[in-house]
């Protein structure tokens, strides 16, 4: 069957589709520098994977604030809290962790090892600390007599606040990982690349439940 | 054919014990079995289930002793109770939608493929992806679980006593009710609400949870390979549509699952926790009003509707997840068998792009009779139609591809048809219950199941079918039986017409669904022969499918042997062994220097040339010079 051809218009075209002639240094097709398999994939690889899945986790929080915001607009029971005074203290303790974590990771960057371990572990008491200090925010509210199912703006505060510490967990979890590894005893030769990676893609996201508790936190007492 | 070599990898070397080979395998191909093969459990199942209710549609109060055996509260005398048959409907559309379309089109044969086709040796995170199919298959266990649990008091009580009161008892139906969509007020309620919403209905609140967590695991998985992974010379407009499509199907499921785990989050919350997310005020149920009893709780201000717009802000992209697959599979069957190049490939991307995207904004189709705006209604209603325009381009694309072809009917080739024709035929319905003014009559009458199951249901099955016969020999090494193959094809096709084409008669009659039996309404009696018409070729249709799993099975190990490329197609995986090594390309990661279809390309020595084809170069300019027809 070599010729049997059923279709005369040319199918081999110009441009992305492959044009003819000899290939290029990355086969036909490609515009641009090679965006294929590099000697950065396999550390792209994780940072790619963090966001993409931080997208999924930015739907959750969406359709859960969506629910928030339909819930306190049709509802004459909506009795919003008082800010408990040490959210502020949370507040400013995610930040700083930020902070650390950004120092840490460019301490990778610059091969400092001692640092970037101290700053990691900085990080992570930091991150304990705002979990702490959540937690008080809990008590002192239970304290009053206020629980989930309380009224509905008590349900959304311990929904929200509890799904955040609880990927916040996750995040000091990769911290700890992290900082596992970053001893020089544990450290094994040729994982420089997915070290930086892995500290990377921690840091994203990281930074990105510092910037959910702002927004949860704005949601939460200023919205309604 | 040659074969240009980089990057050499093997990033784990090929497990030799059979825990970490067949069970707990990170390997992408095996994972995709396992999918496979969990589908094939689940719509066994699923088909049980539609049976049982055929059964009962048509031949009302009669006894079936066996029945009784299987589940004594539920069919007292053999007699199938209606809240029996409610909790049918609700476990075959759970079954079918999460742990059938979802997991086979996607999990299965986008993990086995999308990795080969784009020329990778495994998935980005094969750990992640291991981890995704056990979470998925605790999710079937616990839905498994919930039937019995719900339908068996002595359970039940083990479970209240265990795992706390809100467990306690099942209410002694067969299994959970309240439709695969859970509506609020009825599903959140908890066991006050009356049969069928005890501790099973807790366990399908948590299985679908447990879902969501295990394809959002997959789809990041997909998105990242796909983007990271990539072969040298592999461009984004030279993957196989198939791989479009389940990338496609990837960020609607990354997109689409969350809304659904955050509703499902406040759903279990309003049953176990008292919260009232969806309860609205002043609710008489049961012969009890909300907060007048300590069984039932003051409850105020929650929202029903705000369930259905989380629900089907899932639910909508979640028929195309089902679908998309199927879309990818038919078009990359179609090109093979009808050695043409797929008509219009940029156009085909687009297509399923658009798809995918418009599919976001359509939700509220479903919700026609909520009592929303007439004005969204209007905007639902043009949105929802707007998609008619790239299914249509789809559609013409693939008669433009079979257009003139001297096509090769095999057994793949054929279910790949029939997906364009149950595609169109099921489509159709869509452009009539997609006009608000039109749905409102029509709404839950036998037209709605009859409109998805011809469109998603039947349509994704084919796709998959489709993808089987034409996968096979890749997968094991050997052919399916084509004669038994033709003889499943040719029964299921006229079957599922025979009992689809019926029900959109039944719905403009005004049947409704979701009914167990019609014996009390007259008007309704003379569709009677119909609905036996209906019942008999379900039985022959899904009598057929036990040749289909004999086959698959006899086939795996008694079936012809194939070569590494039976089909004469042109994309990387018939370009490695059947079955394929352990990293794919034993070592060697092939390097592209063709699209994904240029099959019966003018002056090249044979009628395809493969993706990896170095010395198969048409002679400069336009490709006309050197036509020989």
């Amino acid at each position: 069957m070599a010729t049997m051809v059923t279709s005369t218009r040319p199918v081999i075209q110009k441009g992305a589709g492959g044009s003819p002639g000899m290939p290029g240094p990355n086969g036909n097709g490609s515009k641009r520098r090679d965006p294929f398999r590099g000697p950065d994939s396999k550390g792209n690889r994780y940072r790619i994977g963090m966001w993409v899945g931080l997208a999924s986790i930015a739907m959750m929080f969406t359709s859960l604030s969506s629910a928030y915001i339909v819930r306190s607009g049709s509802a004459a029971d909506w009795l919003p809290l008082r800010i408990p005074r040490v959210m502020f203290a949370s507040t400013a303790l995610i930040l700083l962790s930020s902070v650390t974590l950004e120092v840490a990771r460019r301490k990778l960057k610059r091969s400092f090892a001692e640092a970037y371990s101290r700053y990691l572990l900085l990080t992570g008491v930091l991150g304990l600390a705002f979990l702490g200090s959540q937690l008080v925010a809990w008590r002192q509210l239970a304290g009053q007599g206020i629980y989930l199912s309380t009224h509905p703006h008590s349900s959304f505060f311990y929904l929200l606040t509890g799904a955040h510490a609880l990927h916040l967990a996750g995040g000091l979890l990769a911290i700890g990982f992290l900082y596992l590894r970053s001893r020089p005893k544990l450290d094994k030769p040729g994982l420089a690349t997915t070290r930086q990676a892995t500290a990377d893609a921690v840091s994203i996201y990281w930074h990105f439940m510092d910037g959910l508790w702002i927004y949860l936190f704005l949601l939460l007492f200023l919205w309604r | 054919m040659s074969v240009e070599h980089h990057e050499g990898v093997h990033r784990h070397p090929a497990p030799t014990g059979f825990i970490r080979k067949y069970i707990f395998s990170v390997d992408h191909k095996v994972i995709g079995i396992q999918y496979i093969i969990l589908a094939l459990a689940a719509v066994l199942v699923g088909m049980i289930m539609s049976l049982l209710m055929r059964l009962n549609l048509s031949w009302p109060g009669t006894s079936w002793p066996i029945l009784e055996t299987l589940f004594p509260t539920g069919a007292p005398g053999g007699v199938m109770t209606p809240e029996f048959y409610l909790s049918l409907v609700t476990m075959h559309g759970t079954i079918m939608v999460f742990f059938v379309l979802t997991t086979a089109p996607q999990g299965g044969f986008g993990n086995y493929f999308l990795p080969i086709q784009i020329g990778a040796e495994d998935m980005a995170f094969p750990t992640l992806n291991m981890l995704s199919f056990w979470v998925t298959l605790v999710g079937f266990i616990v839905i498994l679980l919930a039937i019995v649990v719900e339908g068996n008091q002595g359970i039940g009580e083990w479970f209240g006593t265990n795992l706390g009161p809100s467990f306690a008892g099942g209410s002694g139906t067969a299994g959970p009710i309240g439709g695969w969509t859970g509506y609020a007020p009825l599903s959140a309620l908890g066991k006050i609400a009356g049969p069928g919403q005890g501790a099973g209905m807790n366990l399908w609140v948590i299985s679908i949870a447990i879902f969501c967590i295990g394809s959002l695991l997959g789809a990041l998985n997909f998105i990242t390979t796909l983007l990271n992974m990539r072969t040298k010379g592999m461009s984004l407009m030279r993957m196989p549509l198939t791989c479009w499509a389940w990338f496609t199907t990837a960020v609607l499921a990354l997109l689409s699952f969350p809304v659904l785990l955050g509703g499902g989050i406040l759903l279990l919350l309003d049953r176990i926790a008292n919260t009232s997310f969806f309860i609205p005020s002043g609710l008489y149920v049961s012969g009890l009003l909300s907060g007048s009893n300590p069984n039932f709780p003051l409850h105020t201000g929650g929202s029903p509707i705000l369930w259905q717009h989380l629900f089907w802000f899932f639910g909508h992209p979640e028929v195309y997840i089902a679908i998309l697959p199927g879309m990818g599979a038919t078009s990359h069957i179609l090109a093979t068998f009808a050695r043409k190049p797929v008509f219009g490939y940029r156009a085909m991307v687009f297509a399923i792009f658009a798809i995918g995207l418009l599919g976001f904004f359509v939700w509220g189709h479903h919700m026609f009779i909520s009592g929303m705006s007439p004005y969204s209604a209007i905007a639902f209603s043009v949105l929802t139609l707007s998609i008619g325009v790239p299914s249509a381009v789809k559609t013409f694309n693939w008669l433009g591809t079979l257009w003139g072809a001297r096509i090769r009917f095999t057994t793949a080739m054929l279910f790949a048809i029939g997906f364009v024709s149950l595609f169109v035929a099921g489509g159709i319905t869509g452009l009539i219950l997609g006009q608000s003014s039109l749905d409102l009559p029509m709404h839950d009458t036998y037209i709605v199941p009859a409109h998805f199951h011809l469109v998603m249901g039947v349509a994704s099955i084919f796709g998959m079918f489709a993808a089987l016969y034409f996968w096979f020999p890749k997968m094991f090494g050997r052919f399916m039986s084509e004669s038994i193959g033709r003889i499943h094809f040719w029964i299921t096709f006229i079957g599922v017409y025979t009992i689809f084409v019926p029900m959109h008669i039944m719905g403009i009659v005004g049947m409704p669904r979701r009914y167990s039996s019609f014996t009390e309404y007259r008007f309704l009696d003379s569709l009677h022969p119909l609905v036996v018409l209906v019942t008999v070729a379900a039985i022959v249709t899904i009598a057929v499918q036990i040749l289909f799993y004999f086959n698959v099975f006899w086939s795996m190990f008694k079936g012809k042997k194939a070569g590494d490329n039976p089909w004469e197609a042109t994309t990387l995986e018939w370009n490695t062994t059947s079955p394929p090594p352990h990293d794919n390309f034993a070592g060697v990661l092939p390097t592209v220097y063709h699209g994904p279809y240029e099959f019966a390309v003018p002056g090249a020595p044979k009628d395809y040339v493969m993706q990896t084809d170095v010395s198969s170069e048409v002679p400069s300019g336009n490709g006309h010079n050197g036509n020989k027809h």
